[in-house]
């Protein structure tokens, strides 16, 4: 009897403190915005400080960035899926899912050091210009956030494996996904405001 | 070889100063005495299991309230030392470069080191059970939050044996603060250590929003919770708001010393203004950040003591909220003097006296909480009482400042000095402290010796006023801050001499509550009620000091002052008390993770401030693998039986 | 110990401390309080209007809270009014907020007005003189274009005559500032500041950089010296007879780090301040860039306008290509 009583309490108290951390992740993901729009900021002010050196739009090569932009786009559909999976309880087809993704974001990371390495060779770096400084630390800051979610995607993926849908891996799903789409946007912004506004 | 090691030693630790001599002596005895005492007493394993690896909140807090203190000191000898070189014309107590790494450590460690340790000790040490809660919505998170904060604040002081300080004034301000003018590592020590417990503080804030926002007891109604929470709410929103404004900032900082990047550079396209507005985008908000819980304080104390319901509780929410949105629109009031055009800064000004508004309604409400109340003078009350005239003051300083053409001759000045320093301490030290001596029984089971603590009181602010007011003079007499002499033909000297003697009867007040910590320790007053002030709120339903689980069963609760109405229902004779029914209670468990993965971020911090990159790799690979191991942990709570609740409720004198 | 008795104490030693700092306010040392020339009266009539606004506020204040500690005081037979669920009273609480809102909105007048006012030369009467400011490590480095002299650590200025500064620095940033003639202003590399000062009577005066801007910055100091408009000129015809000219070289040695005496030079290179404000404020054309300041992500929306509004005023202090680096 106790027993019983232990674990129908125990499964309330999972399932709330569940709720609490996927609050608590998007108030995260507020703070990650403002981190974001920080760097948009500096980004804005920077937009001419060229120092003399080469500009964003005598360097870009849109092709590759297109190509990362669809990549980036179809892994946030890609991960959308796999939360659909997830509802539907099918923890196979969520893995199958969650490894497209992460194979597509992990083709994004590739192509954007592709980039910063064309960059780097052709002369622009972190310490060219205020215009390169900004560019590198907000493009990279969300490179780095992608790198962190791939990391991420492969620990859950080998937690589902073991453990199936739980309340615990469900949570963490669904904050990934979160993060992934929020990345997207993120993306999104950047494509904008860094490339299209930069090739302009 | 040795000729290699001895030249290393010679620029990785700081040499020629008789000071800094003495401080390595006095750290390294301090360090084989605690070592020498745990081991003694086999205490090692007691202090890794209950402390260091604890999640405890109200544990967590008493750490956070120990290194505060321990900084405090840290930043009172600063200060003391500062007052000593400038108490006469043209002295050589102190070098330029000696003074300029002072008053630099001086106010980082004061403001991000003492003031926010503290709060977040207050933050832990009462938020949960004034709501109710069995402990913070992240625990684990929560005690990652102190190691990050302590491991941060401990490579920041490292700086002062090793590398050498940071000299380029609080907030750092390039292009002083680049390699070019401040090259060696004593910028990168500001940098990481404010980096790290930037981040431990960011990840409070959302704790404690998640904490107050779902852990509240049931029946406790956003409209029904004690100001102090609310005040923490205000508090921890800025903090998601600003926090990230801060470690963005620095980190383009680093950027610019460690990469050659052109953010605030003189060349390259860089900008040092924008550094200014950036790190005041941050800085003011964190003025508010640790004010605002003081005033939580001050409306709890005030309506313990008058015995009476606190005044305008809507008025006192809504105007801490209007502080906090407002806290964001006046960053450029600290530098009205960068020559930009009359709209901003009329803006800037007209913001900033705005926030003059909310706040003075604050006080009223406390004076008219007093009014027909029943006052009594209790150490808490005390401070609370003296913080009112100081604040005012402080407040009315503060507007006269917001006069954008008179700031043109108050910036920078002494008078600037006496304002920020009448605000942060007879604000936010004084509601602190108020909040200390209010909360201490609660978390140790006995109260402060009144009759030391009085003492202690007097010295403080006796000694404030003799230390700051004459600053206000000093400022209209053209001194400015960071001058680290002056001759004899400006006429300062009397003033700054009678500031001096105000800083020292500080120090002494300090002392004295020292004293009184360690006297009280055993000979303070017992608590044996759990309720010793006759207060109002949750936190005093339950024995001192609380146990683990906090409440035995969790509280109903029916309306604000909750507690207050119990007792009086009681006496009243027409409290129904309702059965209790004890279940197994659901804790976490403790965990080691926190303080090695702020170990390996101290590696990080100190590895990039010297450039060791390999150091700074081994400790992101660290770093990473305490997040992978955490991750796939799945056994991270247990489940107290009723057994041992009700054991631990009889031996604190509570039988259910 | 009673609360009353503390609150006397702390009474009596903020009013003795209000009472010195007025009373020796005369005293010649407090020169922010004795104005020498019209911009610092304006900002010393504004310190008064403000202490007095604010002193409406604080003195009844601190009244009212001596009085309620000392009546409602937990003290046996104390036959005050003990209403303990008193808590709340909408007429009363309109009030103080009401009252600031009043007081804030007086002194927002003046302060508004003064902003504007200052941004333009006291004496529209007389046309303002010119003079170049740089700030060095630790020395200020002053040159007149009118009179084709420079100085270091020395000002010279005609009474009566409205002076424009224009502001700048080669080195971390630091501020202008001769409290007896008027607040002020930060120089900072890469940026032309603007500053009008005038001094009504002849007499030295003493001028401050007052950022902090490293090891010896607080030696950082100079003199100002107004005299009547001839003996100025005179002044001028004897600097340019016997103090040598300024080359390039001695700028670079100037300013390399140090302090510095006080020197005098007949000349100076031409267009020097305006290299000085070039050589750093490459790629600063913030104007072009505010026209396409993208709109701020998420929760930062609603500073956006605000943001806008002072990044675009922020051009102006980028002096170099605004009308007054053109006279």
């Amino acid at each position: 009897m106790a027993n019983h009583h232990d674990h129908s309490h125990g499964h309330d108290h999972h399932e709330e403190h569940e709720q609490l951390k996927v609050l608590g992740f998007w108030i995260f993901v507020v703070t990650d915005c403002i981190l974001f729009g920080t760097l948009f900021a500096t980004y804005a002010v920077m937009m001419n400080s060229f120092a003399g050196g080469p500009t964003g739009k005598e360097l870009f090569e849109m092709p590759g960035i297109i190509a990362s932009t669809f990549i980036l786009l179809t892994s946030s559909f890609t991960s959308g899926l796999a939360v659909l999976a997830m509802n539907k309880g099918k923890v196979n087809e969520l893995i199958a899912w969650l490894a497209v993704t992460a194979a597509l974001g992990l083709a994004f990371v590739v192509l954007e050091v592709n980039e910063f390495t064309h960059l780097v060779h052709e002369g622009a770096t972190m310490a060219t210009s205020g215009y390169w400084s900004s560019f590198f630390t907000l493009v990279g800051t969300h490179g780095l956030h992608v790198s962190i979610g791939l990391f991420w995607m492969v620990g859950l993926m080998m937690q589902l494996k073991r453990r199936g849908i739980t309340a615990v891996t469900r949570r963490k799903i669904t904050n990934l996904s979160l993060y992934w789409h929020f990345l997207d946007v993120v993306w999104i912004f950047l494509f904008t405001v860094v490339y299209l506004m930069g090739v302009m | 070889m040795w000729e290699d090691i001895k030249e290393f030693a010679s620029t990785f630790f700081v040499t020629g100063d008789p000071l800094i001599y003495g401080a390595d002596v006095s750290i390294v005895l301090t360090i084989l005495a605690i070592v020498f005492v745990l081991t003694k007493y086999k205490k090692w394993g007691w202090l890794w299991r209950e402390w260091l690896t604890t999640v405890d909140h109200k544990r967590i807090g008493i750490m956070y309230l120990i290194s505060s203190l321990l900084m405090l000191f840290r930043g009172g000898v600063d200060a003391l030392l500062m007052r000593l070189q400038l108490a006469f014309p043209n002295l050589e107590f102190l070098h330029a470069d000696h003074y300029n790494a002072i008053f630099t450590t001086h106010g980082t460690i004061m403001i991000l080191f003492m003031a926010m340790p503290m709060m977040f000790g207050l933050f832990n040490m009462v938020v949960p059970l004034q709501i109710g809660a069995r402990d913070v919505a992240f625990p684990f998170l929560n005690a990652l939050s102190f190691w990050l904060f302590f491991l941060g604040a401990m490579l920041f002081n490292l700086s002062f044996v090793i590398g050498g300080s940071p000299d380029a004034g609080w907030l750092s301000y390039p292009p002083l603060s680049q390699n070019d003018f401040s090259p060696g590592p004593g910028q990168n020590f500001w940098i990481w250590g404010i980096q790290i417990s930037g981040i431990g503080s960011l990840a409070t804030g959302i704790n404690f929003i998640v904490t107050i926002l779902k852990m509240r007891a049931p029946g406790m109604t956003l409209s029904k919770m004690p100001l102090f929470s609310w005040s923490v709410l205000s508090s921890s929103i800025m903090i998601i708001f600003a926090f990230p404004i801060l470690t963005v900032t620095i980190a383009l900082l680093f950027l610019d010393r460690f990469a050659g990047a052109h953010f605030f550079t003189m060349d390259g396209g860089g900008n040092p203004m924008m550094y200014l507005n950036l790190i005041w985008m941050w800085g003011h908000p964190e003025v508010y950040i640790v004010v605002v819980p003081a005033f939580g304080i001050f409306s709890e104390v005030v309506a313990t003591f008058s015995r009476k319901r606190i005044f305008g509780y809507k008025s006192m929410v809504w105007a801490m909220m209007v502080i906090a949105i407002a806290s964001f629109f006046t960053w450029a009031h600290h530098f009205f003097t960068m020559g930009t055009s009359a709209s901003v800064i009329a803006f800037f000004a007209i913001s900033t006296m705005v926030i003059a508004i909310p706040t003075g309604v604050k006080v009223f409400n406390w004076l008219f909480t007093m009014f027909r109340g029943r006052i009594s003078f209790k150490q808490p009350m005390l401070w609370t009482i003296a913080f009112i005239p100081c604040f005012l003051v402080g407040g009315a300083t503060g507007v006269m400042l917001a006069v954008a053409p008179a700031d043109y001759q108050y910036h920078n000045s002494y008078f600037l000095i006496a304002h920020f320093h009448q605000v942060l301490i007879g604000g936010v030290v004084f509601g602190y402290l108020a909040g200390i001596y209010y909360w201490w029984p609660k978390l140790f089971g006995f109260k402060l010796d009144e009759k030391l603590g009085r003492w202690g009181f007097w010295f403080w602010n006796i000694g404030f006023y003799i230390c700051f007011m004459p600053q206000y003079a000093l400022g209209f007499m053209g001194m400015t801050r960071r001058y680290y002499t002056y001759g004899w033909d400006r006429g300062w000297e009397d003033l700054n001499l009678v500031s001096t003697v105000g800083a020292f009867m500080m120090g002494i007040g300090f002392i004295f509550q020292v004293w009184q910590i360690t006297y009280s320790i055993k000979h303070g007053e017992r608590d044996t009620t759990g309720d010793p002030w006759d207060a109002r709120t949750l936190e005093w339903s339950i024995p001192s000091p609380a146990p683990f689980y906090n409440f035995a069963t969790v509280p109903q609760v029916k309306e604000a002052d909750d507690w207050w109405a119990t007792k009086q229902a009681k006496a009243n004779g027409t409290y129904k008390p309702e059965p209790v029914h004890l279940e197994p209670i659901h804790m976490p468990k403790n965990s080691g993770i926190p303080i090695v993965m702020s170990t390996f971020w101290f590696l990080i911090g100190f590895g990039l401030t010297f450039g060791w990159v390999w150091m700074a790799v081994i400790g992101f690979i660290g770093v990473a693998v305490c997040m992978w191991v955490r991750s796939f942990q799945y056994d991270t709570d247990y489940y107290v039986p009723v057994d041992e609740v009700r054991r631990t409720e009889a031996s604190l004198g509570r039988v259910l | 110990m009673s609360g009353g008795k503390m609150l006397r104490q702390i009474h009596f030693w903020i009013l003795a401390v209000v009472t010195t700092v007025l009373l020796s306010g005369c005293g010649s040392e407090y020169l922010v309080l004795n104005p020498k020339g019209p911009v610092a009266e304006t900002q010393y009539n504004l310190i008064i209007i403000s202490t007095i606004l604010c002193a409406v506020i604080i003195v009844p204040v601190l009244a009212l809270t001596a009085f309620i500690v000392f009546r409602y005081r937990d003290k046996p037979g104390n036959k005050a009014a003990y209403k303990p669920e008193w808590a709340h009273n909408t007429a009363l609480e309109a009030i103080w907020w009401g009252i600031p809102v009043v007081i804030i909105a007086i002194l927002g007048y003046f302060t508004v007005r003064d902003t504007y006012v200052l941004k333009e030369s006291p004496n529209k009467e007389v046309a303002p003189m010119t003079i170049q400011v740089t700030a060095l490590d630790w020395k200020w480095m002053f040159t007149y274009p009118e009179q084709n002299i420079a100085t270091v650590n020395h000002l010279e200025i005609p009474v009566g005559v409205p002076v424009h500064f224009q502001i700048s620095a080669e080195a971390p940033m630091n501020s202008f500032w001769v409290p007896s003639l008027g607040g002020q202003v930060y120089a900072m590399a890469g940026m032309a500041t603007e500053l009008y000062l005038q001094a009504d009577e002849p007499g030295e005066y003493a001028g401050f950089s007052s950022n902090f801007s490293g090891e010896k910055f607080a030696h950082m100091q100079f003199k100002v010296v107004a005299k009547p408009k001839e003996e100025f000129d005179q002044w001028v015809k004897q600097v340019k007879g016997t103090s040598p000219a300024m080359t390039k070289e001695d700028y670079n040695e100037l300013k390399k780090q140090g302090l510095s005496e006080t020197k005098l030079y007949s000349a100076f290179p031409e267009g020097l301040f305006e290299e000085i404000v070039e050589r750093y404020s490459h790629g600063h054309d913030m104007e072009h860039v505010m026209q396409k300041q993208p709109a701020p992500t998420g929760d930062k929306a609603n500073e956006t306008s605000q943001e806008t509004q002072q990044s675009t005023d922020m051009s102006n202090m980028h002096g170099m290509d605004h009308s007054s680096m053109k006279h």
